[in-house]
């Protein structure tokens, strides 16, 4: 199965998401990058994340999208 | 707030889409973003076409195809309504309302009741009450309401987060009396304390046209608009969607004493496929209750989108049988408005294009 890294560089080849703290700050994710995210996050976990949950501090950076995860069950 | 109706229905439907027709493939390179990220956009929002006007196509233009239409065929009297109401953002001239511009061009009666709604997306809710209402008075048996728009003409070609979705449009829909006095239920509410979210922000008197408003800049996120182009907080509008429209839809099953699975259909305004996924799956609603295709058609046409929805994939059903429907309406303002009612059978529920080609 792919990681969270995986997937993020999927979205954005151009970055490393391993060496950032805070993916919006940097200008590596835009908001519709946030939802292409969410689309690969369902698929690959087999999961529901909420349209209500998709915020942008869900996603700020690695330890963020994994709390967010293990809401709907899933370590990663 | 919740509303209650009784004795009013929706007679018929036509929609009216220009003719011009633009895929998304074609567009990307006017944005600046690698068209991988362009085409993960496509797979996850549903863009894929989109109908939009050629050169300086107007409202009215649009609205009188569509009457004439109806007329030539029968399917409505030039003098066979009393009320028109036109719902639009963006209408032909800032005075007069573009629903005398049609009254007019049309040769229209002057015992006509002419009147134009500034409401986007929740707009063809607001027409469908602003008919209800003007139904009680006896001097008017029939109300004509136009929903349409021609957004292209005011956002930039160069904006990823707003031009690829965005479609132009019309739909004329009559409404008229029902013997069945059943109550119709509907909730709305208004928030203008987020109006920035969806903004033309200049062209008005507070920030008119100029030269300086017409100069594109490039924001944040790489998109090319000016200040005389629709800017929509695309974030905001996602949060405030997911997460007030399903307790709005609960809050008016709850109110009319009914439950999900009594509803034969779901037509929420389609603002992009992925938005619409996820409010289905919130609300546990099954997709082939709730049309999410309009925006990979036709674009998102602001309040032309819920009567698109049902004349694109109910129209047989809807002209044969009565379905139980739940209109779902939601953008700026913000604006968020639910109604539950009878729908059908129809006289007519047709489409065309602008122009018409014969």
């Amino acid at each position: 199965m792919k990681s969270i890294l995986d997937i993020l560089s999927g979205i954005r080849p151009e970055f490393d998401f391993a060496a950032s703290q805070d993916y919006l700050a940097d200008g590596m994710l835009d908001s519709f990058d946030m939802l292409a995210l969410v689309s690969d996050l369902d698929r690959t976990f087999s999961i529901r994340i909420e349209g209500s949950e998709i915020l942008p501090e869900n996603f700020r950076n690695l330890a963020a999208i994994q709390a967010l995860l293990a809401k709907h069950g899933v370590t990663a | 707030m919740k509303l209650v109706f009784h004795g009013k229905r929706i007679e018929g439907l036509l929609t009216v889409l220009p003719a011009n027709e633009r895929l998304f493939v074609d567009e990307m390179d006017q944005f600046d973003f690698p068209r991988g990220r362009s085409l993960k956009l496509k797979e996850v929002m549903g863009y894929d076409r989109h109908r939009l006007v050629d050169g300086d196509v107007c409202v009215s233009d649009l609205a009188v195809a569509g009457f004439e239409h109806l007329f030539a065929q029968g399917l409505l009297d030039r003098d066979g309504f009393d009320a028109l109401i036109v719902v639009t953002q963006t209408p032909d001239h800032l005075m007069p309302a573009t629903s005398f511009v049609i009254q007019g061009r049309l040769g229209l009666k002057q015992d006509l009741f002419c009147l134009d709604i500034n409401q986007g997306c929740a707009g063809f809710l607001i027409g469908l009450y602003e008919a209800f209402m003007l139904l009680e008075q006896p001097a008017i048996r029939r109300v004509a309401l136009l929903n349409a728009d021609v957004m292209s003409r005011k956002v930039s070609p160069r904006d990823r987060n707003s031009y690829p979705l965005i479609g132009d449009a019309a739909a004329i829909t009559l409404i008229g009396q029902s013997d069945d006095n059943a109550p119709i239920h509907a909730n709305l509410k208004m928030d203008g304390r987020r109006r920035e979210a969806l903004m033309i922000p200049a062209g008005g008197l507070r920030e008119p046209s100029s030269e300086e408003t017409r100069v594109a800049h490039t924001d944040a996120e790489g998109n090319l608009r000016a200040r005389d182009d629709l800017v929509m907080d695309g974030s905001a509008v996602f949060n405030f969607v997911q997460t007030e429209v399903p307790p709005m839809i609960e809050a008016l099953l709850a109110s009319a004493g009914t439950h999900m699975a009594v509803v034969d259909t779901f037509l929420f305004h389609q603002p992009n496929r992925f938005m619409l996924q996820k409010l289905a799956e919130k609300l546990q609603i099954p997709c082939e209750k709730m049309p999410s295709n309009v925006v990979e058609h036709f674009g998102n046409s602001s309040g032309v989108t819920i009567p698109l929805a049902l004349a694109f994939n109910l129209r047989e059903r809807v002209c044969r049988e009565t379905l139980t429907a739940v209109f779902g309406g939601f953008g700026v303002g913000l604006t968020w408005s639910s109604l539950l009612m009878p729908l059908g059978p129809l006289a007519f529920c047709e489409m065309i294009d602008y122009p018409q080609v014969n």
